[in-house]
Formats: C-alpha cells, sequence, structure tokens
C-alpha cells in the first residue's frame, strides 16, 4: 500500500506543487509554517479541490490524473481526513457521527451504529455515544473524529494539525494517545503541521514545505541535521548560509566567507551551531580561522543562555553565557569581534 | 426623548384602541359565525400552502443564490427579490398578465389543462407565495452562506453524496434559518391583501381570505372586522416571540 502523489493545483494566487510518496506503515509528517499549503495538499489529495495537473495513485489506483481526465469524486475515495478543528456535526450524536461514514456507504442503521459502538470503545469513551458534540472536551472530540474516520476503514488517513485545537498543557498525553492509535491503523498515514515538536515526536519522515513546494524531506534526524531552508534553521536554532566552495573556502551568498575543515566542492549549505560562536572585545589571536567583526543588534535569554543577534557580514547568531555577557560588558548596538573555528562549519551539498 | 416617546405612542395607540374597541362579549360569537369561520379556514389553507410550495421551490433557489456562481446571478436574485418591495397590487397585476384568460402563460393553462388561476383558490395561494416567498429565500440564503462549508466537505469524504450531504447534513444545519424562513413567509402569506384581491378578487368562501374579510367587515360588520383583526394581531405577535432570540437579542 502506498501513496503516490505529484500535485499541481492553483488557488486563486497561490501555487501548489507537491511531489510526494508515502508507503503502508509510514507516518510522514509535512512541516511548514502557516499559509505553506498544507490544508490545500491535504484537500487536494481527499479530492475537495481539483488537481490542475499531475497524478494522486493509491495502492495502483489512479484518484486522479487530470490528463487522462480521471477524478475519483470525494465520496469514493478510500480516503479519510481528520479535519484540524474535527468538525463533529453539531446536529448529530457522538455515536451517530461515527456511524455516518457507515450509514453513508449504505450499511443498515442497526449494524452501522452496532459497529460505531464499538469504535468508541476502542477510543476509549464507551459511555459518550449519547451526547452532542458540543460538550465534549477538545482530546474527546479529537478521539470521536478520529474514530469517525477509522470507521470507514481508509486505505489513507489524512490528518490536519491534529492537535492544533488542544490546550498546550493536555497536548503531550493527547500525542501519545494518538500516536498509540496511529500505530494499529495499516493504512498509510500523513499528517500536517506547523509544530516541529509534534512532527519529530509523531513522524517516520518529514516533508517540509513552504510557499507550496516541498523544500527538503528525510527523517527528523536528517532534516535537523541538515537544514536546506531558512525555515527550518530557524526551526532547529542554527545559522544556514548558502555558497560556493573552493579550496575549504565558502563564498557566501549573502556576502562574506567562511573557512571550513570539510572538503567539498560547488554550491553548499553551511551550518553554525550558536553555541559554537565565540565573541571578543579585541581581535583574538590563535586557531579560529573564521574572524570578523559584527555589531550586537539584539540580546535574548533564553534559558540559560543569552542569544546574540549579530550584523556584520555575514551576519550571525550567537549563543553565550549571561557571565560571558557580563564579562564583556555587551549591550546592544556594540562592536564586537567574532570567531568561528573552522572544524564547526559543516557543509553539505546544496 | 419626547420625540422617542411620540415615536413609541405611534405604534402603542393604534394597539389599544383595537384591544379597547374589541366586544369582548360577543367576541366569540362573531369568531364563530360561518363568514368569518370560512375566511379562518381559507387563510389557513392558502398561508399554509403558499408556504409549502415556498419551501419545495424557494431552497433549491436559496441554495443556488448561495452557492454557486453563473453569468446573471445577481439579476435572477434582484430578481426573485423583488416582490418584497414592489407594491403588491402591481404584483397582482403582473401575475394577471402571466397567468390571466389573456396572460403569456394562462391561455396556454387554460387551453392544454383546463387550468384557471385567476379568481380562484388556486390563484389565492400562486398570490401569497409570490409575495411571501422572498422571505424565505433571503433567510435560507443567508443561513447557507453563513454555515461553515467544511461539514459539508468532511461529509463527503466521509462517503456521503451529495443528495446525502444536502439531506443529512447541510438542511439540518440551516434548520433555525429553515424555520425562521418559512415562519416568515407563512406570516407574509397570512397578511397578504394587494396581491391577492387583484389577482384572485374577494369571492367568500374561496378567495376570501383573513385580510380580505377584515377589509370588508369594516364596512358592513365592524365588530367582526375588529375580532379577525385581533385575530391577525395574535398570530403576529405568536410569530415575534417565537423568533424573538433571533431579533430582540437574548434579553
Amino acid at each position: 500500500m502506498t501513496l503516490e502523489a505529484r500535485i499541481r493545483a492553483s488557488l486563486g494566487a497561490f501555487e501548489l506543487d507537491v511531489e510526494l510518496a508515502v508507503a503502508a506503515g509510514e507516518l510522514v509528517a509535512v512541516l511548514g509554517p502557516n499559509g505553506a499549503g498544507k490544508t490545500s495538499l491535504l484537500r487536494a489529495l481527499a479530492g475537495l479541490v481539483p488537481v490542475s495537473a499531475g497524478r494522486v495513485t493509491l495502492d495502483g489506483v489512479v484518484l486522479e490524473d487530470p490528463a487522462e481526465g480521471i477524478r475519483v469524486p470525494s465520496e469514493r475515495r478510500p480516503i479519510g481526513l481528520v479535519f484540524q478543528d474535527y468538525l463533529l456535526f453539531p446536529h448529530l450524536s457522538v455515536l451517530e457521527n461515527v456511524a455516518f461514514g457507515l450509514r453513508a456507504r449504505g450499511m443498515a442503521r442497526a449494524v452501522a451504529v452496532a459497529q460505531a459502538g464499538r469504535w468508541l470503545d476502542r477510543v476509549g469513551l464507551p459511555a459518550e455515544g449519547g451526547r452532542r458534540p458540543a460538550s465534549l472536551s477538545g482530546g474527546q472530540a479529537q478521539r470521536i473524529a478520529l474514530a469517525r474516520v477509522l470507521a470507514c476503514n481508509p486505505a489513507l488517513l489524512l490528518l490536519d494539525e491534529p492537535m492544533a485545537a488542544l490546550d498546550a498543557s493536555t497536548r503531550v498525553e493527547f500525542r501519545r494517545d494518538l500516536r498509540r492509535h496511529l500505530e494499529s491503523f495499516r493504512g498509510v498515514r500523513l499528517l500536517v503541521t506547523h509544530d516541529p515538536v509534534e512532527a519529530m515526536a509523531m513522524a517516520d519522515r518529514l516533508v517540509v514545505l513552504e510557499n507550496g513546494h516541498v523544500l527538503q524531506s528525510g527523517t527528523p534526524a536528517d532534516v535537523t541535521q541538515h537544514p536546506r531552508s531558512r525555515y527550518v534553521a530557524d526551526l532547529v536554532g542554527v545559522n544556514l548560509f548558502r555558497g560556493r566552495v573552493s579550496h575549504n573556502v565558502i563564498t557566501l551568498a549573502g556576502g562574506g566567507s567562511l573557512t571550513t575543515a570539510g572538503a567539498a566542492d560547488g554550491d553548499v549549505f553551511a551550518v553554525v551551531h550558536p553555541r559554537t560562536v565565540a565573541l571578543y572585545r579585541t581581535r583574538p589571536d590563535g586557531t579560529p580561522r573564521n574572524v570578523w567583526e559584527g555589531r550586537a543588534v539584539d540580546l535574548d535569554l533564553e534559558g540559560d543562555r543569552v542569544r546574540v543577534r549579530l550584523t556584520g557580514s555575514p551576519p550571525i547568531v550567537a549563543e553565550v553565557t549571561p557571565a560571558a555577557v557580563r564579562e564583556l560588558g555587551l549591550d546592544r548596538g556594540d562592536q564586537v569581534w567574532v570567531a568561528v573555528k573552522a572544524t564547526e562549519v559543516n557543509v553539505y551539498p546544496a | 426623548m419626547i420625540l422617542a416617546g411620540a415615536g413609541a405612542a405611534f405604534f402603542i395607540v393604534p394597539l389599544v384602541g383595537l384591544l379597547v374597541r374589541t366586544p369582548w362579549m360577543s367576541a366569540w360569537h362573531e369568531l364563530g359565525s360561518p363568514e368569518v369561520l370560512a375566511a379562518l379556514r381559507l387563510s389557513l389553507l392558502a398561508s399554509f400552502s403558499a408556504t409549502a410550495i415556498a419551501l419545495v421551490l424557494g431552497v433549491p433557489l436559496a441554495w443556488t443564490f448561495a452557492r454557486l456562481t453563473f453569468p446573471g446571478r445577481s439579476v435572477l436574485r434582484a430578481l426573485t427579490v423583488l416582490p418584497m418591495v414592489l407594491p403588491p397590487v402591481v404584483g397582482g397585476v403582473a401575475l394577471l398578465l402571466a397567468f390571466g384568460r389573456q396572460g403569456l402563460l394562462g391561455g396556454w393553462l387554460a387551453t392544454a389543462f383546463g387550468i384557471h388561476l385567476p379568481f380562484t383558490t388556486a390563484g389565492a395561494i400562486i398570490a401569497e407565495t409570490f409575495v411571501a416567498m422572498p422571505f424565505l429565500v433571503i433567510t435560507v440564503e443567508a443561513g447557507l452562506r453563513s454555515m461553515d462549508t467544511r461539514f459539508e466537505d468532511a461529509a463527503r469524504t466521509l462517503g456521503a453524496s451529495r443528495w446525502t450531504v444536502l439531506w443529512r447534513v447541510t438542511l439540518p444545519l440551516v434548520r433555525p434559518s429553515l424555520i425562521a424562513g418559512a415562519v416568515l413567509c407563512w406570516a407574509r402569506a397570512l397578511g397578504e391583501f394587494g396581491a391577492t384581491i387583484t389577482f384572485a378578487g374577494n369571492f367568500p368562501g374561496r378567495t376570501q381570505t383573513m385580510p380580505l374579510a377584515v377589509y370588508l367587515a369594516l364596512e358592513t360588520n365592524p365588530d367582526a372586522a375588529i375580532v379577525l383583526s385581533l385575530v391577525l394581531l395574535a398570530v403576529s405577535l405568536a410569530v415575534l416571540i417565537g423568533l424573538r432570540d433571533r431579533w430582540l437579542g437574548a434579553s
């Protein structure tokens, strides 16, 4: 069981252009900032938004291919979509909500209700069948929404920001809970989120979406170690540079240069962790191979560290201890010397 | 403050006048008279029929206006709500010109099906529908527009056909608008005068609805007119109270 999708869709001025493959048993998280096109991607997969070009196949069955004039309507796709705010039907009881998909597929009422009841058991809410969705807590609503979708036995499960509607305090607990329910599902699982922690905690593989395009995909470890966009670099909290390397010197696209110890050639990304950036009042001598002058424009206390944002060529963020800030007498607007060891500049091909 | 008081009095005094002049002793007797009963029966029949027709035709129309975009949509929409602002007499004249003996469709209806609408009970129903249906269309359309259509998306991804979505999701979700629209439509139909008398005439037992009976009785039997007016007032009050959450807030 696999999902293979090549989707191009224009929604007003917004262009979505995504290629995606998900295998059964794999949980892929599409991660991206708000407005990246995550929800549009799910709606396109579910057939709620027309695809202008591309091809969507699930288990070898073509669901959509504009070139061949194929477009399976939403109601006949074996796809379950859990919406961001769950969208439980407010005029139906919880049990009727879970039975809705079975009834819509023509199952007799009594059979559908009995089956829905078993799903309520499975998500741990056997006693809530008679209630109205409005009286449920966020976590309960999430589980009912999941049960409503899983009751239809979909081959592909799509989840749109499953945690966004929950209180921050209950999120950790429900993430564990959701993960357990998702593990028992055999089909293809795809979840979208703007929360990196959620993506890392849940997914086997990340797909980073920005502005309607896939910027990067890979295991969470791979993505965080080798960011390929400012968005991911900011999420991870590292300095990301792009440039062209020749003889261990990277000429940066944004101005300035960095010397690296690694061997590489051509266009590269270079990552410098803020903790490896050292600051001095006077020009340091000795080992550091990269030394330049910068101006501190922002100091932020984060945990037990101070993040110092510096302009210069190149601009960079340093993380130092509060004691170091005191020793340096560092304040906004001060000129400092920035030093980064060549061995701390991690380079990988762009 | 004085002007506001005058404004309030302007509405209150006529109602008080109606109540003061009501012949409470003979009210029950007047209500039981054959003419009054006939008018009441006809009014109920015509107004409920008009509401039923408005529901059957008006809900699809409202759905079309709320969900589809097509050339001429705004023009068509303006035409369908025109009866709300059109003098009802003009509506009656227009109906005569369409369905009358010499009318656009009337001649054809008469020769092909033997249907004569003007000056019949059916004609009274048509006139009331013409004037009252826009209230239903407007209300239901507003309900459909303010509804979160993602509920329909959710239903479709759960395997519901368009028809199932409409019956099991869309219409239940706009139920408050449906009820409000139907009640407004019914109240307007019940009070219809101008279009009815123009298109259907004023025949007791056939086209003489309550408002027509009130107007006629004012000349011959003022007490009956007052009692009939009181019945219509009670109906209006009931509608207002029934819809108070919608218009007067929860206070």
